[in-house]
């Protein structure tokens, strides 16, 4: 379906952000749709992983209006932000379980925090997510008792417990072996396709982020440079854009003054 | 969500009406548990479900449990494809005895 004909999960508009007297975000402008991936790439520095902060509402930005299954984040007090929250899944980077319970009590703790349901229907809707990223049987296992790709997919089960409507997704291949990286890639897809999730992936990982993606927004040094599917950010004559698909440095990446200015900065 | 129920070829039947959500899944829960409870073999209908979240599955998923340990048949009838693949996401499409309507269900119970 063509963007266009879907409404937006996701508005930004105009968002400038600083990190003390830094600014971070200069005027970022992205438009997520509903039911799509979208991913979020850049190189370190670029400013993706505060977009991120921002979008989940961990910090109120400078201006600007960020705009979430049509509610502007900005204005909504803590109250309707955490009714917000609950349509909104979190995988973070490090997986963030919590380490005194087992991976069943981790996947639950939203559906305690959030709901009344009935202890047997959260315990089944637990085991369901956990058997979702072929983690089922490990639910009385320790976070500890877990490699490093079973945590991200722990987090992942208890992040759509609640089935969100929307997923955030940071840097999910970093650190994971190939072949794990590429099995939490097609779990992405398939909560996609199977939920209709609107998924916002943050990574520098450029395979991953060409497989899984309907569109890919480019950041770097807190400016957008496009927002398009694959193909049109791979036809981009983009001399940053290229720099950062090809890994090398770019000849105006040497921005003397402003690295001058920022080393000597009182 | 609505709750419609009605007796067919020898099974109590629930039909699920509209979204099946967080809200309003415990009241699906309670209506097929006491269903089961009173001993009828149970069919739930859900063709005319917009939406069913986990928690919706979570009670099917039960209630097939419950069933089974009391020796009744159970089954779902009318499987949308949204529903479809929500019950395929986790692999529950070869769990549940799934038919297009109650003629094909008891067509199957021989």
């Amino acid at each position: 379906m063509a963007t266009s004909d879907r409404n937006p999960a996701i508005e930004v508009r105009d968002l400038v952000t600083h990190y003390g007297n830094t600014e971070i975000l200069h005027g970022v402008n992205v438009t997520v749709y509903e039911g799509e991936i979208m991913i979020i790439m850049g190189g370190s520095g670029s400013g993706k992983s505060t977009l991120l902060r921002y979008l989940l509402g961990l910090s109120i930005p400078t201006s600007g209006n960020i705009s979430i299954l049509g509610k502007d984040i900005t204005k909504l007090d803590a109250m309707e932000m955490q009714e917000l929250r609950k349509n909104m899944g979190v995988a973070f980077q490090g997986g963030a379980l919590l380490s005194s319970m087992t991976v069943g009590e981790n996947v639950q703790l939203p559906l305690f925090e959030h709901t009344r349901l009935d202890r047997k229907t959260m315990q089944i809707m637990a085991r369901m997510k956990l058997e979702v990223v072929n983690l089922g049987g490990f639910e009385d296992l320790m976070p500890a008792q877990l490699s490093g790709g079973m945590i991200k997919r722990a987090a992942v089960a208890r992040a759509i417990v609640m089935d969100p409507k929307l997923m955030f997704f940071d840097e999910p291949s970093a650190g994971l072996d190939p072949v794990v990286a590429a099995e939490l890639d097609e779990l992405i897809l398939r909560l996609r396709d199977a939920m209709q999730m609107t998924i916002v992936v943050v990574t520098h990982e450029l395979q991953s982020a060409f497989k899984i993606a309907d569109r890919i927004t480019v950041l770097d040094r807190g400016n957008i440079l496009m927002s398009g599917t694959v193909e049109e950010v791979r036809a981009s004559g983009n001399e940053r854009i290229q720099s950062l698909l090809n890994r090398r440095p770019s000849t105006e990446e040497l921005a003397a003054d402003e690295y001058l200015e920022r080393l000597t900065r009182i | 969500m609505n709750i419609n129920t009605r007796e067919e070829g020898g099974y109590a039947i629930i039909e699920l009406i509209g979204e099946v959500d967080l809200s309003c899944s415990p009241v699906a829960r309670k209506q097929i548990l006491a269903c089961l409870k009173a001993k009828q073999d149970l069919l739930v209908d859900l063709s005319a479900v917009t939406y069913i979240d986990s928690s919706g599955v979570a009670s099917l998923v039960e209630g097939y449990q419950t069933a089974k340990k009391q020796n009744l048949k159970f089954g779902l009838i009318g499987v949308s494809d949204s529903a479809m693949s929500v019950l395929q996401l986790a692999r529950l499409d070869k769990v549940f005895p799934i038919h297009a309507n109650v003629e094909e269900r008891l067509r199957a119970d021989g």
